[in-house]
């Protein structure tokens, strides 16, 4: 029972921390989410345009990206970018580490966006862009009009797996002096505070965080699903 | 002789590329032709631009200079980069086998007759992939500290990675498993083979078979999180990375230095990808013969992917 009362009040005794952490934990999902969905689509236009130019650059990044790990983007935002006298602003209230974190997190997770919303465009039948060129529309309409709004409905359950997998790495910034859930467990260890609890708390955190997306995603695959 | 088979080639070659984009819009006209060019030019501009610009920040704040450079040409420092490879690449090689193992135990386990095996397995498999992975190696490295049996740091880059892609693995093994035709396992069945001999002989080689190509690209996902023990000190290509790039007498060469470790990261993971996605050509090619249906090599595999197929 005591061992019980020890595990509760480690989370109780630390409500501030825990609350501070899991707030910049969110604030860098939403942030990152939103802005790697708008990149990883623009890139994925890229990729299944007429120009060859943008075809390029759009194989080009997504290859470089997908094969660099995560902690490296971080790594040379934080570290390197600023010998290039390239220093990030605080936005949002916060310090230019949490600007870094999200742009890292943008510029890796857009890359796997990308691919996802690709494959999407795949999935619709050619009769709909065939028709919508038959009534005269440029590419820019097919793909924004036509295409990628049915496209986006079949790939809601890998894209929800692609921010899953954002939304744990976001952990990754504890490495880079961004307060978030991850970086509980340093401050925690100042504190004095048992180390197995606080991770056991965070988990739990994420585990709350998690499930309903994974719940979602599975409700979406049953009621979206497409018969083409 | 030559030229007509090359032609060909190309041919399929642009069919398949273009297969995803072909309908999207017409093939052009001298109008349209114009307008692509035009967009194209104005495209390569930008990104030229871009390019540029990278450049002259790199040249201006003086990354080429011969200094930043300069430590790559000492012996001890190439040595100090090799060792911090082999330090990747050993726990990489350490985490690959014992996650094919993982998965291959808990794959079985989840597959099991008995609920008493099946439902343990399942949450298993379930919890480690929703866990951040650097969380499980936060429990192996500060974890341990309070219980006293402090681990190094390989260890808890070793464990997280083998949890988490194990679970992936079994996943995958799991599905492959799933898709050897019946007929394979009823055949054994009818030969008088017991139910642990049915899944080694008969189903996990032929699914493991099949899904050659989802583990071999899980491995490039495993090799890139090796990358997560610089933060727990590990004393991998990163953490050498911010060593040498930490060096004042070199004017702190954080960009060259990076640079170079992203060479060989993408190098590698580069190799691997192709290798998988070559892989499948290949086992596709053949397969007809088998039947068996070849696990596609870039399919995303991440948490709650266990239900259906992508896409």
């Amino acid at each position: 029972m005591d061992e019980l009362a020890t595990i509760w009040n480690t989370l109780v005794n630390n409500g501030d921390l825990f609350r501070a952490g899991f707030l910049n934990t969110l604030y860098l999902f939403l942030i990152a989410g939103v802005g790697s969905l708008t990149w990883g689509t623009v890139l994925a236009a890229m990729r299944v345009s007429p120009v060859p130019a943008l075809r390029g650059f759009g194989a080009a990044y997504v290859n470089t990206i997908r094969n660099t790990p995560l902690t490296l983007v971080f790594a040379f935002l934080v570290f390197a970018a600023p010998n290039i006298e390239i220093v990030l602003p605080g936005t949002f209230g916060r310090s230019g580490y949490f600007t870094s974190a999200y742009i890292a997190l943008i510029i890796y997770t857009s890359a796997f966006v990308c691919e996802v919303v690709r494959s999407g465009v795949n999935t619709v039948s050619a009769g709909q862009s065939e028709a919508a060129r038959a009534i005269g529309m440029t590419f820019g309409q097919v793909l924004g009009l036509i295409v990628l709004p049915q496209a986006f409905r079949s790939i809601m359950p890998p894209l929800t797996s692609v921010m899953i997998a954002m939304l744990k790495n976001t952990t990754i910034a504890a490495g880079f002096s961004v307060l978030e859930a991850g970086a509980i467990r340093a401050n925690m260890s100042e504190r004095g505070e048992s180390q197995i609890y606080t991770l056991l708390w965070i988990t739990i955190g994420f585990l709350v965080l998690i499930v309903p997306l994974v719940a979602a995603q599975r409700v979406l695959e049953r009621q979206w699903r497409v018969t083409r | 002789m030559n030229a007509p088979k090359k032609t060909r080639r190309g041919f399929r070659r642009r069919r398949r590329e273009a297969d995803v984009s072909a309908v999207l819009y017409d093939i052009p006209g001298p109008r349209a032709r114009l307008r692509y060019r035009m967009i194209g030019a104005v495209a390569a501009l930008a990104i030229a631009g871009l390019a540029y610009y990278a450049f002259y920040r790199l040249w201006e704040s003086g990354q080429f200079d011969a200094i930043k450079w300069q430590q790559f040409t000492y012996e001890s420092i190439q040595i100090q980069l090799l060792n911090g490879l082999l330090a990747t690449l050993k726990a990489a090689g350490i985490a690959v086998v014992l996650a094919l193992v993982f998965g291959a135990v808990f794959a079985t386990g989840r597959l099991s007759d008995h609920v008493l095996f099946r439902a343990p397995a399942g949450f298993v498999v379930e919890l480690f992939r929703a866990i951040p992975l650097l969380i499980l190696m936060f429990f192996a490295y500060y974890g341990t500290k309070d219980t006293g049996l402090q681990v190094s740091p390989l260890v808890a880059v070793v464990f997280g990675l083998t949890l988490y892609n194990g679970s992936v693995l079994a996943e995958i093994f799991r599905a492959g498993i799933l898709a050897v035709p019946k007929g394979q396992s009823e055949a054994a069945y009818a030969l008088g083979l017991r139910k642990a001999q049915v899944m080694t002989l008969i189903l996990m080689p032929q699914a493991v078979r099949s899904m050659l190509p989802s583990i071999i690209s899980q491995m490039v996902v495993l090799l890139k999180d090796t990358a997560l023990g610089f933060i727990i000190t590990y004393e991998e290509l990163l953490y050498v990375g911010k060593q040498m790039g930490g060096r004042l007498v070199f004017g702190f060469p954080y960009v060259s230095t990076y640079l170079v470790i992203a060479v060989i990261y993408i190098g590698m993971c580069a190799f691997l990808s192709w290798f998988a996605r070559w892989l499948e050509r290949w086992m596709r090619e053949r397969g007809r013969k088998t039947g068996i249906p070849v696990a596609r090599a870039d399919e995303i595999r991440d948490p709650a992917m266990a239900q259906g197929p992508p896409v």
